[in-house]
């Protein structure tokens, strides 16, 4: 926090000619994917007891409020399988839903624009906002524009992107990044919030009311005033979109508090940036991914605000429409066959926040956009399995299942992210032999064969007679792991494997 | 357009073994996680139709059906009130003025936007009260609306099971801003427009979304979960919704 | 239906070593109901130590000598959810990553015959009491991979419902993972340590004797947590409560 203020005030205070003033307050220095492997950086989260109540609340909160409202739909597992098959079948039929859905835009007076990665995503967009002539954009809460880094890289291009969601208001106004794909700003409590407003909202517009209190209800409210003038003043605002509908050009958007109506509604040019796979082929596909969405993500049976709209309205909203297809790893995704799987998401978080590691942490040691279970097979396979935390993603997971149960398109979590630490590991192989690989492999010849097996016990129940102990207090290098924080079992003088032996020679004799 | 050619090239070249199944179909139960092959059954005439995927896993799901509700406009009552709307049942169309008039009355609203095609008796008692009414002809800023607190639109229809208005923005429902930047919105909505549950809904907005309509949805004031997850009414939408069910 | 039903044991490789007591419930339960019980040699352990570790070619050796040591026979019996969800779920894709037909064929033939103990108590058997004594009161923990792999739903409740003197104390955040995760808990280790003293402390809370479920491995996790921190709360597997007769008590 210290060295947020420090870099916030160099920028809003103290203007060196040469240094570019930034517009938007800066985010956290260091780049996601140079955060240090998920074991190590759960280290710098997890003995924070203010960041552990606060997930903890939230997360059990909306787990109780997700499972009462799927409970209410007696169809809830139809319509998670018609999910799975909607968005496999598109899945399966990408490249030609993608040119039906750039036909049927076009046809409605929207510009369809291609990026292949993140720069030629940014790049289209800035050239977009320039056109325009303005130097500040409205923005609706998307996961893909915070992928690509949209918002730094319209920063360094001398544009201000306004972000509006209420919990992104929270993160960017905190110098802070996402922790949570539906409520980025999950790690945070009122308290919090209120100090984030009081400090910063009067450096970028206006000021949250000196009488502040930590009422979720006024700080609110504070964001509504804050917001408005920018919302009023925007001749250019950007989105993602939860769905958009191949046989019609419709893009949807599920929100809840009214910014994403502002920013579709107010604003002369709509520019939407979204992932390739937020396809569903028609209209009707709709009735099933809205249903499934509001319930698994925040709860509620639907979400206050969803918006629909197809190419340009003439007399309504922006008149100039523009929609950015975004690649940026999904045909890589894609060419896997079984882990093209992660591509049905639909973002709803539901995983996350039924995971126990995420609800321990939150999202930042994830060091991704996108946390948790969703996150850890998502992002490694986006991104390649080539920086320290990427590798460490698919490992940081009990492989418990609670993901998997309720994952509204019912992507098999656990087993996608077993089969990702199986391609870490024939990646490792290339290289030098560790000591896990020579133990796994030396424990893997002793499990082919029921005798080695046998000797194996024996051996171990030899060393409980040397030590003599039933419970082992430390144990050095990798055995310390378990004994920092648990006593070990050891095992006792006789293997089950003797003991029927013994018996079988008993009965035989008797 | 090098993008456009690059992703869809990156994009066939992933589907290899789709294609590969396609022209093998024998294989097809093998291979995918597919069950049978048969076309979409929701794809409809829309363009391309004809070169559409014709084999592939067809969602196992029924389109467009009603769920079991026994009384829909009570229902509907019950989830909008849900939501910390205001409700009200009117009998016949001739009490929508009366009510209209109280509810803005009790929204405190001084000034009321109106779609250019709403029924102009719906306010009479409103505007007979004192409330300014605004009508968007010609079409009201968004300053202007930004300073005006109240707006009635009728609706298009309704879902019972979710509590949930949809509007189509057609002239008695007026553009989208209208409904939007006033901090009141009171809504007027017929019992027989309104459905059991989102898929009937959805096959009632089909012809609009073809007919290249906005569309939105909407469940209960603005509101946030984003602070603690607890929910927090009223934020950038309308803070105050009232809802008028007719018949 | 009176014909003897020969069960062969899937011992469980952390049973066998370090268990060995849990193995000879299971074999005495199955025995008091009637069924003959057979060891077969041959076997080792799931292989999902391995597998789970991205180690697939290293886990085929345990596929391998899981069905030349149980295809022979037609049930096949594992205390333990975790050990039969990953015969179940992995050893067919295990299998079918070698690509050799004959050994996906026979893992099917052995997948198919293979019961979580409690599954084949009530679902083969068709009893729920068991017989058993045990004048105690304990707490159950529904482990993940029994739970959410095994899929074996409310099936240890019912058998403990029956048992004889037995008081159930209810478990908050039973369905919270334990931590442990195999190979998890040593990689992982900061994490795993977190989520076991959340487990261990809901277990100490409970006021129970004993902690039961139906995996050892999550037992060795949690027990070694309430050892550490030197509660008196003993750990249990399933099998041996439901081994446990008036009998036994009484000698």
């Amino acid at each position: 926090m210290r060295t947020n203020e420090k870099s916030r005030a160099s920028a809003t205070l103290v203007t060196p000619a040469s240094a570019p003033v930034r517009r938007t307050p800066a985010p956290p220095a260091e780049r996601m994917i140079d955060a240090p492997p998920f074991p190590e950086n759960v280290k710098n989260y997890i003995n924070n007891e203010q960041l552990r109540a606060n997930m903890r609340h939230a997360t059990h909160t909306i787990r109780a409020k997700r499972s009462a409202v799927a409970a209410e739909l007696p169809n809830w597992e139809e319509l998670r399988t018609a999910a799975e098959d909607i968005k496999n079948h598109t899945a399966r039929h990408l490249d030609y839903y993608l040119e039906q859905l750039e036909a049927n835009l076009i046809k409605n007076g929207a510009q369809v624009h291609w990026a292949s990665d993140a720069a030629e995503a940014n790049r289209i967009v800035i050239a977009l906002v320039q056109a325009k002539g303005v130097d500040e954009v409205v923005k609706i809460k998307s996961m893909v524009t915070q992928e690509i880094e949209l918002n730094e890289a319209l920063e360094a291009a001398g544009i201000a992107a306004w972000e509006t969601d209420l919990a992104e208001l929270i993160v960017q106004l905190g110098h802070d990044r996402p922790s949570n794909i539906l409520v980025p700003a999950i790690h945070r409590n009122r308290d919090e919030v209120r100090e984030i407003f009081l400090r910063e909202m009067k450096l970028y517009g206006k000021a949250a009311p000196e009488d502040l209190d930590n009422d979720p209800k006024n700080l609110a409210a504070a964001a509504r005033l804050h917001l408005r003038e920018k919302f009023l003043r925007a001749k250019v605002a950007l989105s993602g979109s939860n769905f958009c509908v191949a046989d019609n050009g419709t893009l949807v958007i599920v929100e809840s508090e009214g910014n994403g109506r502002m920013c579709l509604t107010l604003p002369e040019t709509l520019i939407s940036v979204t992932g390739i796979e937020k396809l569903v082929p028609t209209i009707a596909d709709l009735e099933v991914v809205l249903q499934l969405l509001p319930r698994s993500s925040t709860g509620e049976r639907m979400n206050p605000y969803t918006s629909m709209w197809t190419g340009v309205t003439p007399g309504d909203g922006p008149q100039e429409v523009h929609v950015v297809l975004v690649d940026n790893g999904r045909s890589k995704v894609l060419a896997d066959t079984t882990g093209r799987e992660v591509l049905r998401c639909i973002r709803c978080a539901a995983c996350m926040h039924a995971c126990p590691i995420y609800e321990r942490v939150g999202g930042h040691p994830y060091g991704s956009v996108y946390p948790g279970p969703i996150g850890s097979a998502l992002t490694p396979q986006l991104r390649g399995f080539n920086s320290a935390i990427d590798k460490s993603l698919p490992f940081a997971c009990s492989l418990c299942g609670a993901c998997a149960e309720v994952c509204p398109v019912k992507i098999p979590l656990p087993d996608i992210l077993v089969y990702l630490r199986h391609r870490v590991v024939e990646e490792k192989k290339r290289g030098h032999l560790g000591l896990e690989q020579t133990l796994i492999g030396f424990f893997g010849w002793v499990m082919s064969k029921g005798r080695r097996f046998g000797r194996f016990g024996t051996m171990a129940g030899l060393a409980r007679r040397v030590l003599g102990k039933e419970y082992l207090r430390s144990l050095p290098s990798l055995g310390k792991r378990w004994t920092a924080s648990r006593d070990l079992r050891m095992p006792p003088k006789s293997s089950y494997r003797k003991l029927w032996k013994k018996r079988a020679r008993r009965k035989g004799g008797a | 357009m090098m993008g456009r050619q690059e992703v869809l090239d990156k994009v066939r070249a992933a589907l290899v073994d789709v294609v590969a199944q396609e022209q093998d179909s024998a294989l097809a139960p093998a291979l995918g996680r597919g069950r049978s092959i048969a076309p979409h059954p929701a794809m409809t005439e829309s363009i391309g139709a004809s070169q559409a995927p014709a084999q592939d896993t067809p969602p196992q799901w029924e389109y467009g059906q009603p769920t079991a509700v026994h009384d829909v406009a009570e229902l509907f009552i019950d989830r909008v009130v849900d939501y910390k709307a205001t409700v009200e049942r009117a009998a016949t169309e001739a009490e929508i003025p009366a009510l209209v008039a109280r509810m803005l009355a009790s929204a405190g609203a001084l000034t009321c936007a109106l779609p250019a095609g709403l029924d102009a008796a719906w306010i009479a008692d409103g505007a007979a009260a004192g409330v300014q009414m605004r009508w968007d002809d010609p079409p009201l800023s968004k300053e202007e609306l930004n300073t005006i607190s109240a707006v009635v639109t009728a609706a298009s229809s309704g879902m019972a099971e979710t509590g949930t208005i949809v509007l189509d923005h057609r002239a008695d429902q007026g553009r989208r801003i209208l409904s939007l930047l006033p901090d009141t919105h009171v809504c007027v909505i017929r019992a027989d427009q309104i459905v059991t549950d989102v898929p009937e809904a959805m096959a009632r907005q089909e012809a609009s979304l073809r007919a290249g309509l906005p569309i939105t949805w909407i469940s209960g004031p603005s509101a946030t979960s984003d602070i603690e997850l607890s929910r927090v009414e009223g934020v950038h939408g309308p803070r105050n919704l009232y809802v008028i069910v007719v018949g | 239906m009176t014909s003897k039903k020969t069960v062969a044991l899937f011992a469980i490789c952390m049973n066998d070593v370090m268990y060995p007591q849990t193995c000879e419930a299971t074999v005495a339960l199955l025995e008091r109901l009637g069924c003959e019980v057979v060891f077969p040699e041959e076997q080792t352990c799931c292989g999902q130590m391995f597998t789970n570790t991205g180690y697939h070619a290293e886990a085929l050796g345990s596929v391998r000598s899981y069905v030349k040591a149980f295809t022979a026979y037609d049930y096949i019996v594992g205390p333990s959810g975790s050990c039969v969800a990953s015969v179940r779920d992995q050893h067919p894709m295990l299998a079918a990553e070698t690509g050799d037909k004959v050994l996906m064929q026979a893992v099917a033939a052995v997948v198919a015959k293979t019961y979580e103990l409690t599954e084949f108590l009530i679902d083969v058997l068709g009893v729920e009491d068991v017989g058993a004594y045990f004048p105690h009161t304990v707490t159950f923990h529904p482990t993940c991979h029994a739970m959410r792999m095994a899929k074996i739903g409310d099936r240890p409740y019912r058998l403990l419902d029956k048992v004889e003197g037995l008081t159930l104390l209810p478990l908050a955040e039973y369905d919270q993972c334990c931590g442990f995760g195999g190979t998890f808990s040593v990689k992982n280790d900061v994490m795993s340590a977190a989520m076991v003293a959340d487990k261990a402390a809901e277990v100490i809370k409970t006021g129970a004797e004993y902690l039961v479920n139906v995996d050892n491995a999550c037992l060795m996790n949690i027990g070694g947590r309430l050892h550490r921190e030197g509660s008196a709360v003993k750990t249990i597997h399933l099998a041996e409560i439901l081994a446990s007769t008036r009998a036994q008590a009484g000698s």
